[in-house]
């Protein structure tokens, strides 16, 4: 998006080092946190006038594509800072995963800032100046947002909300019902490593391991993947419920089975060790830059050589096939020469004690 | 994975295979009816599961799911005794993450945190005896649960926190031995168990010996195992071996793990700690003698049963749940009336469909609801 240069004016200034309750009564205090921290980072003429609301113009929107895409998501990770991303980072790239695998160009976010009294005002400079950049790298902007302060143990010291406005492509329609037998599972990289990066990162495993998140802004790949193979039927990112569950989702939704194959599907040494560890299953880690795709299959090397060819796609494989099995139903081959039922998971994926 | 890969090699596994189906034709016996083995630990009915072994043993192989997943087996009164514990404003309550979902009578420890209890789920005692010392004006405590594996933890933590002199901090203990179980299963009537697989993680604590019986008293051949699939399928030829060749001994085919003395050291710390208790319920399986232990009363400030006023509720298990079936070998879980309707992982009603390591939970998971059937036409 080409927005114009932003024309300098003064912005308030905190000058308190940490976060209060008067941080969020709405008068001066409120303001100067505002402008100091979240308008200081996301500057732009949308957001600059700072109404109550963002006035996008439609020829904007309409020269993209031809339907609005809509999504909001709330983030409340633990740690806040952790290796390969931040709350900041997810927010934007989160977002803006969830509509580009819909087939969208992402073009506007809000921001909606939950802070306990007590927070660092580092720290949410900090968190706001990660926002941007990431949201500067996709091309995307903040234009609208809102923050509330609340008691301290009301929440965990930050959680975000970040809403997304993009624009589908003209002919894109993807879906998780549009699956057929025969049809390729594709991933763009290795399983799980946002899982076991936040797993490790909360210190309380004593584990040691030099894990990064995945998390990355995904659209661009997708563009490239969508030119590449525009009958692609289906692409959902892998977060929460990790790959198996969007695969349980995809299955039921188009009323196949799907057969994958242990051996085929890329895990770091690392993340197997410590899902090994903990008596976890990595197909069912969060990841925050991994998509599962699926294509027909006289698409499918062109879909894994356009994936390939994107830094964020490099590791992409073909991990699988859609069946003409009991519909709903997710097999894994193993390496062991076995095979077993991926199941959707129940409740939080919890560790074996013995 | 170095140190794992090696044991889930498929050329290896497929040898195995093909050596158990050639013993079990040589046996007589299995021309008559399939041999039943059970695999006493939880630890390996997961792991059975999880690498589809039950479908790569021929049909003369049956395996019987036994009582060794502590979670499972836990009933649902001492759930109720947690919460009520938990339920104390002074007390954080503190867990082994498998525990959270057990349901008691009116609810689980989960639920009763969401109700807000001051409920934590911790990887290891020591992390409750850390929040202990973080929280001086807190009482906390940890249910500590499981076999032998999990008691020399447990009984270190209770003498760290005796050397430190802390004074908040008390153990739950439920924990239970596998030993009396097994002769329980052994002595009820009708029951035809050719063979066992030992548990793993108990035996490295305990050693070989509390075995012997089952060898020299009930003439059945056990081979203390492994949880890599290669582990298991060893294990399983060497019973088989044993039968065939009219042998009942107890082996060790986890010597890399298990030493056949035991580990004095960490025996030392229970028996310090712990001493039998006449009885203790098991969830399917009723009171079995001897089957627990107890704080000794040098320890009684860190036991939280004389602590706090514990309710020691006792609560039936539900009529159509048929667990006990199930832990005796008696039903496979798909038998029973309940799995995969009334009773499922979302909403267990029967304390095997709980834990990952409960027999019908691993069925359910893994093997889909209708049974084994099902893996082996995936297998196919």
């Amino acid at each position: 998006m080409n927005l114009a240069a932003v024309p300098k004016r003064k912005l308030a200034e905190v000058h308190v080092p940490a976060v209060t309750l008067a941080h969020g009564g709405g008068g001066k205090a409120m303001k100067d946190l505002i402008e100091d921290v979240f308008v200081r980072a996301f500057d732009n003429p949308l957001l600059s006038p700072l109404e109550d609301q963002a006035r996008v113009p439609l020829h904007l929107l309409a020269s993209h594509g031809d339907r609005l895409a809509f999504t909001t998501d709330s983030y409340v990770v633990d740690p806040l800072v952790f290796p390969g991303g931040d709350i900041g980072k997810l927010a934007v790239c989160g977002t803006i995963n969830d509509l580009a695998v819909g087939g969208a160009v992402p073009l506007f976010l809000s921001c909606a800032a939950i802070i306990e009294e007590g927070v660092e005002i580092a720290l949410l400079r900090q968190i706001a100046r990660s926002m941007a950049q990431a949201a500067n790298a996709a091309g995307v902007a903040f234009v609208t947002g809102d923050t509330k302060v609340v008691h301290r143990g009301a929440c965990d010291r930050v959680f975000l909300n970040t809403t997304g406005i993009g624009v589908i492509r003209a002919g894109v329609l993807l879906g998780a019902d549009r699956a057929r037998p025969g049809d390729a599972v594709l991933v763009n990289g290795t399983l799980g490593d946002h899982g076991a990066a936040i797993l490790v990162a909360r210190g309380d495993l004593a584990l040691e391991a030099e894990i990064e998140s995945d998390c990355a802004a995904l659209h661009e790949l997708i563009s490239a993947l969508l030119a590449a193979a525009p009958g692609t039927r289906f692409i959902r990112d892998a977060t929460r419920g990790g790959v198996a569950t969007v695969l349980n989702e995809t299955a039921m939704a188009s009323g196949v089975s799907i057969e994958i194959e242990e051996a085929r599907t890329p895990i770091r040494e690392d993340v197997r060790g410590v899902a090994e560890i903990l008596g976890l299953d990595p197909l069912y880690f969060a990841n925050e830059g991994r998509i599962v795709v699926v294509v027909p299959p006289d698409e499918e090397g062109a879909a894994l050589a356009a994936l390939k060819s994107h830094p964020l796609g490099e590791r992409a494989r073909t991990i699988g096939r859609i069946e003409n099995g009991e519909p709903g139903r997710v097999i894994m081959r193993t390496r062991f020469g076995g095979s077993r039922i991926v199941d959707m998971l129940v409740g939080e994926q919890l560790p074996r004690i013995c | 994975m170095k140190f794992a890969d090696e044991f889930r090699d498929p050329a290896k596994a497929d040898a195995l295979v093909k050596d158990i189906a050639r013993l079990a034709r040589q046996i007589p016996a299995t021309k008559q009816r399939p041999l039943n083995i059970m695999e006493v630990c939880g630890g390996h009915t997961h792991s059975i599961f999880r690498y589809g072994i039950e479908a790569m043993l021929p049909k003369e192989i049956e395996l019987v799911h036994g009582p060794g997943c502590p979670v499972c087996v836990l009933p649902m009164g001492r759930i109720d005794d947690c919460i009520a514990i938990a339920e104390l404003r002074e007390v954080i309550f503190t867990t082994f993450g498998d525990a959270m979902r057990v349901p008691g009578s009116k609810k689980s420890l989960l639920q009763a945190k969401a109700d807000g209890c001051d409920i934590r789920m911790v990887y290891s005692p020591m992390d409750a005896l850390a929040l202990a010392r973080n929280n001086p004006d807190r009482e906390v405590v940890f249910f500590a649960i499981g076999f032998e594996t999990t008691m020399p933890s447990t009984a270190l933590t209770v003498l760290a926190a005796e050397r430190e002199g802390v004074r908040n901090f008390s153990l739950f203990c439920n924990h239970i031995t596998i030993v009396p179980t097994i002769k329980a299963i052994l002595d009820s009537p009708g029951l035809l168990i050719d063979g066992f697989l030992g548990p793993g993680h108990v035996s490295m604590v305990t050693g070989l010996l509390p075995y012997r019986f089952i060898a020299d008293y009930y003439r059945r051949p056990v081979v203390v195992a492994g949880f890599e699939p290669l582990d298991i399928l060893q294990s399983l030829q060497m019973v088989l071996k044993q039968i065939a060749h009219g042998r009942c001994e107890v082996e060790n085919q986890y010597r890399r793990v298990v030493p056949d003395d035991g580990n004095d050291s960490a025996l030392a710390a229970v028996g310090r700690v712990y001493e039998l208790r006449e009885f203790f319920e098991w969830r399917g399986l009723g009171s079995i003698d001897h089957s627990g232990v107890r704080m000794r009363g040098n320890y009684a400030r860190f036991d939280a049963e004389r602590k706090f006023a514990v309710p020691n509720v006792r609560i039936a298990d539900p009529k159509s749940c048929q667990c006990g079936e199930v832990l005796k070998g008696a039903i496979k879980p798909w038998q029973c009336k309940v799995f995969g309707t009334a009773c499922t992982p979302e909403t267990p009603l029967g304390a095997l469909m709980v834990s990952s390591e409960g027999a019908c939970a691993a069925y359910y998971q893994y093997g889909g609801v209708r049974g084994p059937k099902c893996s082996t036409e995936a297998a196919a």
